[in-house]
């Protein structure tokens, strides 16, 4: 038998009061994006609402029911509920550095003859153009495309996401809950942009925003876009 | 050494197969050994557009399987001594192929011949992968209109990643075919240009066939359209394509059928 410790990205839900009010805005998300969350990771972030374990079942029915699975909760206290229900992650809820606080919780042990202070990559560089069909995650750090990312693409990073090419498909940046991180393309022809989970698609971008270098970046909890020609 | 071409799209009905046709003919005509090889299992064309529907004994899947030798299941041309079909089965499906099978099938074939062209079937799946898989160049046929762009920009990314060359870390040489291309239809905005193509795939052009109705009459009289009617526009655009795939350096046109009355007249005549 072989055990393997595997880190993932996956998208944290907060759930906020009143639940039926928030219900109805992913009702809403989902109508314009309706594969956003298919087949993706789902952890259920419960600590801005109270609510009871059968509530709970109920709410991950619902997500069900709406394509959205949830992989694991989180905010709640493990010892309340019953083994029904997706386990609870043994931590409190850090921005970033996930990744790291994933990997360890797997068991894995750290290398004993670490070197100090070893830099991890903090940015990908990507010289072809990335392909429809084809994703990249690189929730480290900052992505550079040298090509263009096809319609049907998507790039999901950590930090900024920049592209020298044209950006036709989907741009996440700052995944992990990077409120700086922007996004630069050569030429804007986006299908959907996002940054720390605040997104905007195509047909709510302005049309003079279109076909031409743009940057985006997150200003009050709302996603600006301007031309940077 | 024989060179393995795989010709695909993603999307269906784009011209596969009248392109493998036209090239593995344009190429046999040119005095190379060409073999032209059906994937497409449980629904093969290949055989009516070259005209040896009636003709196939063996099939591909027959051959992996070990119940025929290559040389039973291999149909030649009758007008072209060169050119050479290896037919898919139609009573099977895609499931029939094995990759080990197909390695076999195709190192076979190398030995064989120049040039190995497979025709791939659409779609992404099992028979699509196995076609490009072992293939040194890959020709991707695409229509003027986004859904084929797409699509095609899809299979590139599978070229890249899924084909035998790729894993080692070599890269397959990608050759873009537009097909069906209409000019004036283009230049109407109707259709995307070749500029729009390009740009978004950014893989060299091999070729533009513009639309013809001699490649569909071609195609129901079971012939290549570089046999049949060597004149007509797509079949030299055809031709022009091949000799790109040899290395030969062919200035870029888009061939036409521009037709005085007189020609007019008389073409209608000679149909």
């Amino acid at each position: 038998m072989r055990l393997h410790g595997r880190s993932l990205m996956a998208f944290v839900l907060t759930p906020t009061a009143p639940i039926v009010d928030w219900l109805t805005e992913l009702k809403k998300w989902s109508a314009t994006s309706p594969a956003f969350f298919a087949g993706r990771p789902i952890i259920l972030d419960l600590a801005a609402v109270d609510l009871t374990e059968p509530q709970i079942g109920e709410l991950i029915a619902g997500l069900g029911d709406r394509g959205i699975r949830v992989m694991a909760l989180e905010g709640t206290k493990a010892d309340q509920l019953s083994p029904s229900l997706p386990p609870v992650l043994k931590r409190e809820r850090p921005a970033a550095g996930s990744e790291t606080a994933l990997a360890s919780s797997s068991g894995k042990r750290p290398p004993a003859a670490k070197p100090p202070r070893r830099q991890e990559p903090s940015s990908l560089l990507i010289e072809s153009p990335i392909r429809s069909g084809q994703s990249v995650i690189f929730p480290n750090g900052d992505v550079t495309v040298l090509g263009s990312v096809a319609s049907g693409a998507e790039v999901v990073a950590g930090g900024s996401i920049h592209v020298y090419g044209t950006l036709r498909g989907r741009a996440m940046a700052g995944s992990m809950g990077n409120a700086r991180a922007r996004i630069f393309c050569n030429k804007n022809e986006a299908e959907l942009v996002s940054i720390d989970g605040y997104y905007r698609t195509a047909e709510e971008m302005d049309a003079n925003l279109r076909s031409r270098p743009a940057q985006c970046w997150l200003e009050n909890r709302v996603l600006a876009i301007a031309a940077l020609d | 050494m024989a060179k393995v071409l795989v010709v695909t799209s993603g999307k269906g009905g784009v011209g596969k197969t009248t392109s493998t046709a036209a090239l593995g003919a344009a190429l046999a005509q040119a005095g190379q050994k060409v073999a032209v090889v059906d994937f497409d299992v449980g629904l093969r064309n290949l055989d009516l557009v070259m005209g040896a529907e009636r003709r196939v004994v063996f099939d591909l899947v027959n051959v992996i399987q070990g119940v025929a030798k290559l040389s039973q299941a291999l149909i030649r041309d009758k007008r072209l001594e060169t050119l050479w079909l290896l037919p898919a089965s139609q009573t099977r499906d895609k499931d029939a192929l094995t990759e080990d099978g197909v390695a076999g099938v195709i190192k076979e074939l190398q030995g064989k011949f120049d040039w190995i062209i497979c025709d791939s079937p659409a779609g992404i799946e099992r028979g699509a992968t196995l076609a490009m898989r072992f293939a040194d160049a890959a020709v991707i046929v695409t229509n003027p209109e986004v859904s084929s762009v797409r699509d095609s920009d899809r299979i590139i990314g599978l070229l890249d990643s899924k084909t035998e060359k790729a894993e080692k870390g070599q890269r397959i040489d990608k050759h873009v075919l537009i097909t069906r291309y209409d000019a004036q239809r283009a230049a109407r905005g109707e259709m995307l240009n070749i500029e729009d193509v390009l740009d978004i795939l950014s893989t060299p052009l091999l070729g533009i066939i513009p639309e013809s109705e001699e490649v569909l009459r071609a195609s129901n009289l079971g012939s290549p359209v570089t046999l049949n009617n060597a004149a007509s526009a797509a079949a030299r655009a055809y031709v022009d394509a091949a000799r790109r795939l040899k290395g030969d350096d062919v200035p870029m046109s888009i061939p036409s059928d521009r037709k005085g009355l007189l020609d007019k007249l008389f073409g209608r005549r000679a149909a």
